[in-house]
């Protein structure tokens, strides 16, 4: 049951990475949790992905390439919200994610 | 040689080019219309508008013109069949190449390769260039043969012509000049006016065969194996809607010149009236119920933008909004009707045709026939205005006075009662119109919405200061006619009280726009009074209208009423519609009372406003003029037979009920003997004209009453009139009048009692009734009721959105992002236990 131990601690990260987002008023600390999803997905596109090629399908790697699809696309999310986060602290001189509500309806 | 193949044939099949035109003219607006007019000018823009719907018009009349013709000598035989075979059956399989495009029928199909290869001198002579011309040489040239045989020899070149081309195509070239010659030889050419043509009174009016339409399509969409067509059909009906509207359009073009002058978004406007032109010629012009959606739906659009013209004023986005939104409420209804129908007529074709053929059949499902007419006839509750959704037209005056005329009074809001008319057979089933109605002893549904409509429109009418909302709600009370006389089966009196509606009704308010732009931008009437001094073009031409409006003989509003009222005299299925025959003759009644109250507060007395008042423009006035002749000249279009001498004489066969003869469709539609058309009938005719004087007394009396009365109490001649709404004064003017006018004796005494306890009575009793009756549906049905309803509907909305507003958009983002989650959280857990 290897795939199950995998599942288990991408949940676990998966959970992290939600309550940093939701909880931490920091935004460099929510793009990190951010980073904590990603990753967790891809422990799971690994996990699925060991699974399938130890039951023989041909298709062994597509989990993996996925992967690193996820990773390079996460490093210019990255890119992009830090770019964010310095804009913010460049007008407001904070980067408090509570004071920011331009969305406000 | 594609000007060889122009003639009138060819122009009734390629009809879609009207509205193309308008379309086109939209798109010039919309993209080049502002640099015009920094370049030349206001006038720039509005003589490209007012270019294309002269085109237009000229086009539509041509259109008119093929259709008498066809009526004249219509196709018979091989011809007949495949014009029947394009109007009924576009439709199939898909994958049956060719059926679907230019099914314009046999003749043409041979016409159409061969007049290419004819020589340009005999087709450019007959169809090409002298297309107008045609008719006019007729008329000279059939003056001296005996009609019988100039109709004879127009059949003979007619059957010589199809001969040709059902044996070689070759003979295109006789084809043609057959085609193009015969009409212009049996015709009596009174064309443009839609008058008479000699040609057919003979013997055929007692076989009166069917006249098959002309019509085209092109497949529109492909789906799950079966093909959509989209079409165009002119048949009477079609071609008679063509002229309305761009004739009231091309006037309405002309008159917003100037009283556009200088307006912010003068280029919108006229980008609009192209617009709303285009979508009103399509949709007249469509031969499905879909593509009548389509336009439907356009013309609604077209309908808010020009209500919202002065948006910067929030009374006017409401009553924008206010009419498209009850507009949608009804067209809920449409779609659900169209969907309904589709599947009645065994879900193969949204053709019209197909779908009244299935109506007419034997094997036609009553109860769902109904029930896709109750909902089609929502739709048209909400588009003309019928009660309860008619809320939406008074306010709708909002926008700009030519748009009132146009859009909410001659054109628009008749798509409905166009909508009954074009589908009419499917109402007649549906509503049970040829055996007395749904409720018997009543009506029927269509008719009963048309009398309750009539009635509360003329009554809310007289308690309007607006004059543009008095002629609102005159709108509504004359659409509710409509609708009344299509409910009792009277389908030509209907549509001619259409047609003459359009005509006087945009003269009055382009005659109303005319006052207020000499009263400086008012429409309150208590700030008019005494413009008939300075005013003379205006004042005579809105009395005229008045006349037509309040149904006086020798204008064409009495006849079109009048044959209304006669259907409803006659009933179908030899019931009369009693109920229908009174309240068609009170509302006639009121009418009167409340247009002579309008006019006399306008044009009579002394000017009340600021400023001082002065004639509008030629541009202006002209147009008034043109309406005012035509609501005159319209009456010529449908005279009765009995007032030319009766059945027999050959004047009633020539000229008589024209109207009748060449737009009540005879091709998939109720014969003679399923819906009668009602002769003339003198005692109802005399009866409504005693109801429009008598109306037209009863005001004077209140009006000559109240302003003497009060002018002398009260400062202000607007208190006087308010003193005649109070009812006070009224008793007393009459009381005095009659006293010092009353001659001694006991024959005048006992006179005078029967006129102090009875006429008196009678007359205060209507009097009153009429104004309890406006007033309280005004206060209450109309404000309260049905206003609050829709404004409760209002603030129930706005109030949830606030609270959803607190709750949910806050901004903050880690907020929003906790929704998402525990939204998916949610979702996963349903999904986890209920998909197994």
């Amino acid at each position: 049951m290897l795939a199950n131990q995998f599942l288990l601690l991408g949940a676990v990260l998966f959970c992290i990475g939600v309550y940093g987002v939701l909880a931490r008023r920091n935004g460099v600390a929510v793009l990190m949790s951010i980073e904590l999803i990603l990753n967790s997905v891809n422990i799971n596109f690994l996990a699925f992905n060991a699974m399938w090629a130890r039951n023989g399908s041909p298709a062994h790697i597509s989990g993996a390439v996925f992967a690193l699809f996820v990773i390079t696309v996460a490093a210019a999310e990255v890119g992009v919200g830090l770019a964010l986060v310095l804009m913010l602290y460049r007008t407001r001189k904070s980067i408090d994610v509570d004071k920011i509500d331009a969305l406000k309806g | 040689m594609l000007l060889a193949e122009i003639n009138l044939e060819n122009l009734m099949r390629w009809a879609f080019v009207v509205p193309l035109i308008m379309a086109c003219s939209f798109l010039f607006h919309l993209l080049f219309s502002k640099k015009l007019q920094k370049r030349f000018g206001e006038k720039a823009v509005s003589a490209v508008g007012v270019f294309a719907i002269g085109v237009c018009f000229v086009l539509s009349l041509a259109i008119g013109v093929g259709w008498i013709q066809r009526v004249n000598s219509p196709p018979t035989g091989a011809a007949f069949t495949a014009a029947e075979e394009a109007c009924k059956a576009p439709y199939g399989e898909a994958g049956a190449e060719g059926h679907g495009t230019e099914t314009g029928g046999a003749t043409e199909g041979h016409g159409g390769e061969t007049k290419t290869e004819a020589p340009g001198a005999s087709t450019e002579g007959h169809g090409g260039e002298t297309k107008p011309e045609a008719p006019a040489a007729g008329h000279e040239g059939a003056a001296g043969i005996a009609p019988g045989e100039s109709a004879s020899a127009a059949l003979l070149t007619q059957a010589e012509g199809e001969g040709h081309t059902s044996e070689a195509p070759a003979g295109g070239e006789t084809k043609t000049e057959a085609k193009t010659e015969a009409p212009a030889a049996g015709g009596e050419g009174h064309g443009a006016e839609g008058a008479a043509a000699e040609g057919e009174g003979h013997g055929a009016e007692g076989e009166h065969h069917e006249v098959a339409p002309v019509c085209s399509s092109v497949t529109w969409f492909e789906i799950g194996g079966m093909k959509f067509e989209a079409g165009t059909v002119v048949d009477g009906l079609s071609a008679m809607m063509l002229v309305t509207v761009t004739l009231i359009s091309l006037l309405v073009h002309i008159y917003s010149i100037e009283y556009l002058h200088g307006d912010v978004r003068f280029t919108h406007y006229y980008a609009f009236l192209s617009l709303f032109s285009a979508s009103m010629l399509f949709y007249v012009l469509s031969s499905n119920t879909l593509q009548m959606l389509t336009g439907w739906e356009l013309v609604g659009v077209c309908s808010f933008a020009l209500i919202g013209h002065w948006w910067e004023e929030k009374k006017n986005t409401d009553a924008a909004l206010k009419a498209f939104l009850t507009n949608r409420v009804g067209d809920t209804g449409l779609i659900i009707g169209v969907i309904i129908t589709f599947f009645a007529a065994g879900a193969k074709s949204f053709n019209v045709f197909h779908i009244n053929e299935y109506a007419l059949s034997n094997g036609a499902d009553k109860g769902l026939l109904f029930l896709g007419a109750l909902c089609l006839f929502f739709g048209v509750t909400s588009k003309s205005g019928q009660f309860p959704l008619h809320t939406w037209l008074p306010d709708a005056m909002a926008g700009p006075t030519p748009v009132s005329a146009l859009i909410h009074a001659a054109t628009m809001v008749v798509a409905g009662v166009y909508l009954v008319a074009r589908m009419f057979p499917t109402f007649f089933v549906g509503m049970q119109i040829g055996v007395g109605g749904n409720w018997a002893p009543v009506g029927n549904y269509v008719a009963i919405i048309g009398a309750t409509t009539a009635l509360i429109g003329a009554g809310l009418a007289f308690v309007q200061y607006d004059l543009k909302k008095v002629l609102a709600y005159s709108t509504v009370s004359q659409l509710g006619y409509m609708i009344l006389g299509l409910g009792v089966g009277a389908w030509t009196g209907a549509i001619f009280h259409l047609f003459t509606h359009a005509m006087f009704k945009a003269c009055l308010f382009l005659g109303a726009g005319s006052c207020s732009h000499a009263a400086h931008h008012t429409f309150d009437m208590r700030e008019m009074g005494g413009l008939k001094k300075y005013m003379p073009i205006t004042q005579k031409t809105f009395l005229a209208c008045t006349f037509a409006l309040s149904g006086l003989p020798l204008m064409s509003g009495f006849w079109s009423k009048d044959e209304i009222l006669a259907g409803a005299a006659q009933g179908q299925g030899g019931k009369p519609y009693m109920v229908m025959l009174v309240i068609g003759l009170v509302v006639g009644g009121m009418t009167a009372s409340y247009m002579t109250r309008a006019y006399r507060m306008t044009f009579l007395d002394d000017y009340r406003g600021h400023g001082h008042p002065h004639e509008s423009p030629k541009v202006m006035t002209v147009p008034l003029m043109i309406l005012t002749v035509l609501a005159f000249f319209a009456t010529f279009l449908n005279i009765p037979k009995l007032l030319l001498g009766g059945e027999t004489s050959s004047l009633a066969k020539s000229f008589g009920v024209r109207f009748e003869h060449y737009v009540q469709p005879t091709f998939i539609f109720p014969g003679e003997e399923l819906l009668k058309p009602a002769p003339f009938n003198v005692i109802v005719a005399g009866l409504s004209m005693a109801a429009a004087l008598g109306g037209y007394l009863i005001m004077r009396q209140y009006m000559t009453a109240g302003i003497a009365k009060g002018a002398a109490a009260k400062p202000g001649i607007a208190r006087g009139i308010y003193s005649f709404l109070e009812n006070k004064y009224y008793l007393d003017a009459l009381y005095e009048n009659v006293i010092r006018d009353g001659v001694k004796g006991p024959i005048a005494r006992a006179s005078y009692w029967v006129n102090m306890n009875i006429i008196d009575g009678m007359v205060n009793a209507v009097g009153v009734s009429a104004r309890k009756v406006g007033e309280v549906t005004y206060k209450y049905v109309d404000q309260g009721g049905i206003d609050g309803l829709v404004n409760g509907t209002g603030a129930v909305s706005n109030e949830g959105g606030q609270l959803l507003r607190r709750v949910f958009a806050t901004g903050k983002v880690q907020q929003y992002g906790a929704w998402l989650f525990g939204g998916a959280v949610v979702f996963a857990a349903l999904i986890v236990l209920f998909v197994k």
